[in-house]
């Protein structure tokens, strides 16, 4: 054993990857105990959205049978929009945190891997959402007696692809971030929104004209918001949804993967990586 | 191979041929040097010579055009993360994170380092470079000099086997400054560590380095220990001779030691 490895615990294997990528999260837990605002900023929106969206459906229940018998619909798709949206987010913002403050030298000169890295921003998107999304959730049970978690196993599939539609979109954000700086921050904030008219959250896909509906199909999130409302108001399953849904994704995944690792390397071609900063 | 080719110690850092240019412009222009091992070395020169860049190409931070990097045996541009685990850096361009306090800073980086006992080398660090009366408190709220200390102790958490400073003592006072000299120096000297530093302060250089390479345009214009080039130019002392080659360049002169 070299003085060295005497010193360190190790650097290669999945047991050093996961100490590093323990490491990482830690430094965002240590941002955000210090950090009230950044908190609030978790919870604030979706229960804010959650509240509206909640009083809206009340209304609507009143007046058309169809909110009669699926109720619930619209708080469990502005609950599972901002899973998309947090998740895309929770990406971008801890990415973003490294860039305000100066941090990405030190980092990619430790034995931190890109793929490492990676898995830390995906962990810590998932506990953002998590953090935002949960509260929303219960407090849905308490002023309007409906639980999203109703739908049941449904409800993770849901979950789960949106979670990681949002990281390949943050993945992307990442990548241009590096490549074009703290001028292209405002990304993080609508990139995800662009797709919001075509993912049938609100209204059924068959609204859309024939030539949207191709654009919409090629969306994992129209696949899930179709297949959620199959649960809430057909009382179905549908599994060719989430097939496609799954397939999509995983090729959206390796996609924004390979996107983030080439602009990493741009970063490093274009001496980017040192510049970054506030 | 001569007897004293067979005594010197290995090279802990080997760079050749490296180039870095912009489109048109050339940051770096094909440098060759090395650091033996469990030495100081020096990148000396005026604002744009090439320091930064090419401390940032053996850090892997920066890719070079052409050349090669080799640092404790281990081709950068192919396996770098072999070495870095055995290497560390720091340069007044890179902060850390100034929300975070000084103690979790050095605990992430303990953590990524893989460190046995983070606490226990945060706690020497810390009582070594006089970090401890702050070392709870946000590193944004700290003085220049207690920022530069903090950024040692970081560079300083894995006991690198090769570090780069890029200015380690900028904001120190003269006091603070040659106390964190003495440390490197003691440093280097215990652990046979390699160091190799950019700086502007020039006593420093002369205090701490055996080598010292002068650049200019991106290329090293002349090299050697720091009295070689003393009396190689004439001059009374190591700031002398770097105003004589910044000033060079202005008269047009062109001499240039085999890089």
């Amino acid at each position: 054993m070299s003085a060295a490895d005497a010193r360190v615990a190790g650097t290669r294997g999945p047991i050093a990857s996961w100490r590093r990528l323990q490491a990482m999260v830690l430094r965002y837990v240590y941002l955000y105990r210090g950090s009230w605002p950044r908190l609030l900023e978790l919870t604030y929106w979706p229960t804010l959205q959650m509240v509206m969206w909640g009083f809206l459906t009340i209304f609507l229940a009143s007046k058309s049978g169809f909110f009669v018998q699926a109720g619930g619909v619209l708080i469990a798709a502005v609950l599972l929009w901002d899973v998309l949206f947090r998740s895309s987010l929770g990406v971008s913002l801890s990415f973003l945190e490294e860039m305000w403050s100066r941090n990405l030298g030190h980092i990619f000169v430790s034995p931190l891997r890109p793929g490492e890295f990676i898995a830390a921003l995906t962990l810590m998107s998932l506990l953002r959402v998590l953090i935002g999304i949960i509260p929303a959730a219960l407090l849905a049970i308490w002023l309007y007696e409906y639980s999203i978690f109703d739908m049941g196993l449904p409800l993770i599939a849901f979950f789960t692809n949106l979670q990681v539609m949002g990281w390949s979109f943050g993945l992307i954000v990442c990548g241009l971030l590096m490549r074009y700086g703290l001028g292209a921050e405002s990304i993080a904030w609508f990139a995800i929104f662009a797709i919001a008219p075509f993912s049938a959250i609100y209204y059924p896909l068959t609204v859309m004209p024939d030539w949207l509906q191709w654009i919409a199909g090629i969306l994992p999130s129209t696949h899930v918001f179709e297949g959620m409302r199959a649960v809430l108001v057909e009382k179905t399953f549908r599994t060719d949804l989430l097939f496609n849904a799954v397939a999509l994704n995983a090729a959206y995944l390796t996609v924004s993967v390979a996107v983030f690792l080439r602009f990493f390397r741009s970063a490093r071609e274009r001496g980017l990586i040192l510049q970054i900063g506030e | 191979m001569s007897a004293v080719e067979a005594e010197a110690p290995p090279a802990a850092i080997r760079v050749s041929k490296l180039t870095k240019s912009y489109g048109d412009v050339l940051a770096v222009n094909r440098l060759s040097f090395s650091v033996p091992e469990g030495t100081t070395a020096a990148l000396l020169g005026g604002n744009g010579a090439g320091k930064t860049t090419t401390i940032s190409m053996l850090l892997g931070l920066l890719l070079p055009t052409a050349g090669r990097v080799s640092i404790l045996g281990v081709d950068m541009l192919k396996r770098r993360y072999d070495a870095l685990p055995r290497m560390n850096f720091s340069s007044p361009y890179v902060d850390l994170p100034k929300r975070l306090s000084a103690r979790e800073n050095l605990m992430v980086y303990a953590r990524l380092y893989g460190l046995r006992r983070p606490g226990r080398r945060i706690g020497q660090l810390a009582d070594e470079l006089d970090l401890t009366a702050f070392m709870d408190r946000p590193s944004g709220t700290l003085s220049a000099g207690q920022r530069t200390r903090l950024a040692l102790a970081k560079a300083l958490l894995n006991e690198p086997d090769v570090l780069l400073l890029d200015e380690p003592t900028a904001s120190l006072d003269p006091d603070t400054g040659d106390r964190i000299r003495s440390y490197l120096e003691a440093y280097r000297d215990t652990r046979r560590a390699t160091i190799l530093l950019a700086s502007h302060n020039m006593a420093e250089v002369e205090r701490l380095c055996s080598r010292v390479m002068m650049m200019r345009a991106g290329r090293i214009v002349d090299q050697g220990s720091p009295a070689e080039l003393i009396r190689r130019y004439g001059r009374a002392n190591l700031e002398d001779v770097f105003l004589d080659i910044a000033r060079r360049r202005r008269t047009g002169d062109t001499r240039e030691a085999a890089a």
